[in-house]
């Protein structure tokens, strides 16, 4: 055993010290003091003798509020300074009453969750117990209810939900947003959403735990189409294309107009015909899937002397288009200049997105779903005050999954509904559930959030109590249409002359690996042959030399071109098997096909 | 090809053949509990042949492909779990995933090689068979050494004996000193001293030799570092951590028909393939078996099969089945495409394309299932 600790700063050994916890008590005290820079941490490992002082960068730290001798450094005089607006935040930290430690520190310290709770040990006391939560995860209410991956799964969730991202959206050109169009404050809030509440992701929305025929099951729920019409999760879908009017070198620069024919890549008469005289799309106009917003022609890049000759076509035509599979009415146009001079164009499209078949919602407890089936206001069910439903959520996605906490949001906010208020439910700190339930059961409602409903269709009554509340639903930025593909005949990639992949390049559903074996395993040699058919080939091959034989088209001759005299046989593969033999052949290595006539 | 399938029987029971006497055994013990009619029971035999046929593999089925993915789909739900204690005995073995690829890659020297020893029923009370265990399990010098100092000046390892130790392993000192065979050494014993001088009066080796003294050797079988003894279906067991068959035969009181091992190269050593198959087997679905997995054991006996078909252990894998193909073609597209194409070269090897892959690359219909078959057509009254 060392008999002194070695201290590191920055995980460079600079010393040793003979008492290590009073050296690092010191060094906080300083630190604490305004001597030492609040951004340095320190931390002493007694299993280990060794002493870590850490000021580098990316160490993620936290603010607490310090505790000596079993008091909170947050006296009742600072809080009335505070309160008197006397004091801020850095003044604070700055007099050593709250302090940021670094996931290093943290193992030398004992956090009390609340200021009632400190004792003799401890040396922090959290500012609120929600600090224990990062933003996302802030934003669900009562996640102590919850098992602890659902508050990962919910606060990942959050952070794919569509609602407002900025205050100025509308004046943004980002490549790529979402909006909801009519976002709402949740009813049950957090401490952290209302901060937040300027930014909504999500709304309030009337549910029913049940089922309908089965199209909410495997975790797919069910939406109310009326709702739908009438607005709910409605969301806007913004994409802005850009492009530059180049100049180059030469004196060449773009052009900006509606190309002529005869340019190298023109796209034909009736493509350019949304544009205005400008060469620029106007606002408004619906475009959709390859649509030019922006004409444009840019000279060849290399030129040769007899090139300079003709102008036309020295020109290629570069207009700029909406990406594949994508629609939208042009929104906003943007013309502005760049530090470099050349004149910048960014075309925002919009495109209306109303909730479909296949959209993905969420509520904040890591409960995701699908939208499986849309149902006319009149054929779901509805209670005997006729509230009907927005959205039904299948009972089975609970038990296995334990978020008690989404029971308690979808009671708490009938609650808050009824009252017109909203509920708080902070991690730790709210209302508890029975008194939840005895407010609900005092409104004239059943305590156990349950009511009576009545088919839409038959009007006859349920014969069980159905769930019935409020809960905030967010839309997820996973919508069918921006996923949605198919393919019969399309592109091929040129050096395999297979189809390409991915829905952006129209490309084909690969059958892989597994899929082969799968057919294989069931003896259907025949389909499999004909899947892989997609680049099918044929090719000659001398039956003399077993090389692959040149076919001259023009001529309509085929020949070997080392035996010249030979015959030659046709053989069906796939082309990348022939790009395997030309492979091999630029190894050295020969490949001599035999081929015999069946 | 052609000729042996067309003269294959297509269905197992064929001219009134019975069924396998497995599923007769099963249809005669159901009859004797459950009697009935005769006009009954000739409906149910006939209704269990109906399934037994429907069951039956068609001709040209790919097996390989269906046993594959068969034992590979659970295998994917193994959890990371790898240790876990096996049995009553406390023994620590590899399982899950580390262990299926310990079988299956035929690894020589397994993690943890381990031992059930069968005790003869002569043997079969706890003095003897504790006796049987002291014998197994391996003795170091450490075990018996209380203290160790170097001694510079005499240039010698001093060790302090822990005498009970030793007379409670029936060992007394002087046969220690004979025991401990350590190289360029001499070794005495006075009284609870055992001193270790090596020939070259060298003080620069006596570090290293302390380590040497201390691991060396003493009693028992190498490398069997835990014994277990204990009480399994009403007889008494011994349980290893560590493997030897051969030492363990050799001892009085083991039973040698049931004792096993389930270290499979071992196990192929000393009984041979078939017991090295059966090991195999045995240790694939224990492992299996362990992680709540069910499959069909046919599919671990083809598996087992044709890594034994050619008498010894071959792995799956680069160095075994997948890489020791015929088509040059397959080996290149399974892994080390330039070091198989570049060695048939050399060989001026030839791919016949009769096999399944070669076949799926040059996109021709594969000979399996209904590719197997290539029909010709004779229109009567034309050549
Ligand atoms: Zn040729």
């Amino acid at each position: 055993m060392k008999d002194k600790a070695d201290i590191y700063f920055n995980g460079k050994r600079i010393g040793e010290a003979a008492q290590p916890d009073l050296y690092v008590a010191n060094v906080r005290k300083k630190r604490r003091m305004g001597l030492l820079s609040i951004q340095l941490n320190a931390v002493y490992y007694p299993e280990f003798r060794e002493v870590r002082i850490s000021t580098d960068a990316g160490r993620v730290r936290r603010p607490l509020i310090i505790v000596e001798n079993g008091k909170s450094r947050l006296t009742e005089a600072v809080r009335a300074k505070v309160d008197a607006g006397q004091a801020d935040w850095s003044f604070l930290v700055a007099h050593g009453i709250v302090e940021y430690l670094d996931a290093e520190e943290e193992e030398n310290a004992l956090v009390a969750l609340r200021e009632d709770q400190i004792g003799k040990d401890h040396t922090h006391v959290e500012i609120d117990p929600i600090s224990l939560l990062g933003l996302s995860a802030g934003l669900i209410p009562y996640p102590e209810y919850n098992r602890g991956d659902r508050i990962n799964y919910g606060a990942k969730m959050v952070g794919q939900s569509i609602g407002v991202p900025t205050g100025n959206y509308l004046l943004r050109t980002d490549t790529k947003f979402n909006a909801l169009a009519y976002p709402q404050v949740p009813l049950v809030e957090t401490k952290t959403s209302k901060v937040l509440s300027e930014f909504p992701e999500g709304q309030n929305i009337v549910i029913a735990v049940g089922c309908y025929d089965g199209y909410n099951m495997e975790d797919a729920v069910i939406l109310n189409k009326s709702s739908i019409q009438r607005g709910l999760a409605r969301s806007f879908y913004f994409r802005t294309y850009e492009t530059l009017k180049k100049r180059y070198w030469g004196g060449q620069e773009d052009a900006i107009q509606i190309p002529e024919p005869g340019i190298k890549g023109f796209r034909g008469e009736d493509a350019y015909k949304d544009l205005d005289a400008d060469g620029i799309i106007n606002p408004m106009s619906f475009v959709t899937s390859d649509s030019v917003l922006v004409g444009k022609i840019s000279p060849l890049r290399f030129l040769t002397t007899e090139e300079f000759a003709s102008d036309i076509e020295n020109k290629r035509e570069t207009s700029v288009t909406i990406k594949h599979g994508e629609r939208g009415l042009v929104d906003t146009i943007f013309i502005s200049e760049t530090t470099d001079a050349d004149q910048l164009f960014k075309i925002r499209i919009r495109d209306a997105r109303q909730p479909e078949l296949g959209d993905k919602f969420a509520s904040r407890h890591g409960q995701k779903g699908v939208v499986g089936l849309l149902v006319n206001q009149e054929d779901m069910p509805f209670t005997g005050r006729g509230v009907v439903p927005d959205i039904i959520f299948n009972p089975h996605a609970i038990p296995s999954r334990m978020t008690i906490g989404q029971l308690l949001e979808i009671i708490a906010a009938k609650t808050g509904a009824l009252n017109g208020e909203t509920v708080d439910a902070s991690a730790f700190d709210h209302m508890k559930d029975e008194d939840i339930r005895k407010l609900l059961k005092r409104l004239g409602f059943r305590d156990d959030g349950k009511e009576v409903l009545y088919d839409g269709r038959t009007g006859k009554a349920f014969t069980v109590r159905i769930y019935v509340g409020i809960s905030f639903y967010m839309k997820l930025d996973h919508m069918v249409t921006d996923k949605i593909h198919a393919r019969s005949r399309g592109p091929v990639t040129l050096l395999t002359k297979q189809p390409t992949e991915g829905r952006a390049k129209r490309g084909g559903l690969r059958i892989g690996e597994m899929e082969q074996q799968c057919l294989i395993g069931h003896g259907a040699a025949l389909t499999l042959k004909e899947r892989f058919d997609s680049d099918k080939a044929f090719m000659p091959v001398c039956t003399k030399c077993g090389m692959i034989a040149t076919h001259d088209v023009a001529k309509n001759r085929t020949f070997c071109s080392i035996c010249k005299e030979s015959s030659i046989q046709w053989v069906e593969t796939s082309y990348a098997f022939k790009l395997t033999l030309d492979e091999i052949k630029s190894m050295g290595v020969y490949p001599n096909v035999q081929v015999e006539e069946l | 090809m052609s000729d042996t399938i067309a003269h294959a029987p297509l269905r197992w029971p064929v001219n009134g053949q019975s069924l396998p006497p497995k599923i007769e055994q099963d249809v005669k013990d159901y009859l004797a509990r459950s009697p009935m009619p005769p006009e009954r029971e000739r409906e149910f035999r006939e209704r269990v042949r109906e399934i037994y046929e429907r069951i039956l593999y068609s001709p040209e089925e790919p097996v390989g492909v269906v046993t594959a993915q068969s034992l590979s789909e659970p295998a994917t739900q193994m959890t990371m779990r790898t240790y876990h204690f096996a049995g009553t005995a406390g023994i620590q073995v590899t399982l899950g995933l580390p262990r299926m690829l310990e079988i299956f890659d035929a690894r020589k020297d397994p993690r943890t090689p381990t031992m059930k020893v069968y005790i003869k029923k002569e043997y079969q009370t706890l003095d003897h068979v504790k006796r049987i265990a002291e014998n197994i399990k391996d003795i170091r010098a450490k075990d018996v050494i209380s203290s160790v100092l170097i001694d510079m000046t005499d240039v010698l390892v001093k060790c302090r004996l822990n005498l009970p130790k030793l007379q409670s392993l029936e060992v007394d000192p002087e046969r220690l000193s004979k025991l401990l065979k350590i190289r360029n050494t001499a070794v005495t014993v006075e009284g609870d001293a055992l001193m270790v001088r090596p020939k070259k009066k060298d003080i620069t080796v006596l570090h290293k030799l302390k380590y040497t003294v201390l691991e060396s050797h003493v009693k028992g079988i190498k490398d069997i570092s835990q014994v277990v003894v204990s009480k399994e279906d009403g007889e008494w067991v011994i349980n290893t951590l560590g493997s030897n068959l051969k030492k363990v035969f050799e001892l009085e009181g083991v039973d040698y028909t049931r004792t096993r091992s389930n270290n499979i190269f071992e196990v192929y050593d000393v009984l041979g393939i078939e017991a090295g198959r059966e090991a195999i087997v045995r240790e694939t679905a224990f492992t299996m078996d362990e992680q709540g997995l069910v499959i069909d054991v046919r599919y671990i006996l083809l598996l087992a099969d044709t890594m034994c078909v050619e008498g010894g252990i071959k792995p799956i894998g680069r160095y075994g089945i997948s890489g020791q193909k015929a088509s040059p073609l397959v080996r290149a597209s399974f892994e080390e495409t330039k070091k198989h194409i570049t060695a048939a070269a050399v060989k001026g090897e030839r791919d016949p394309f009769v096999g399944t892959v070669e076949n799926i690359m040059v996109n021709q219909v594969a000979p399996i299932g209904t590719g197997a078959y290539e029909l010709v057509g004779r229109i009567p009254g034309k050549k």
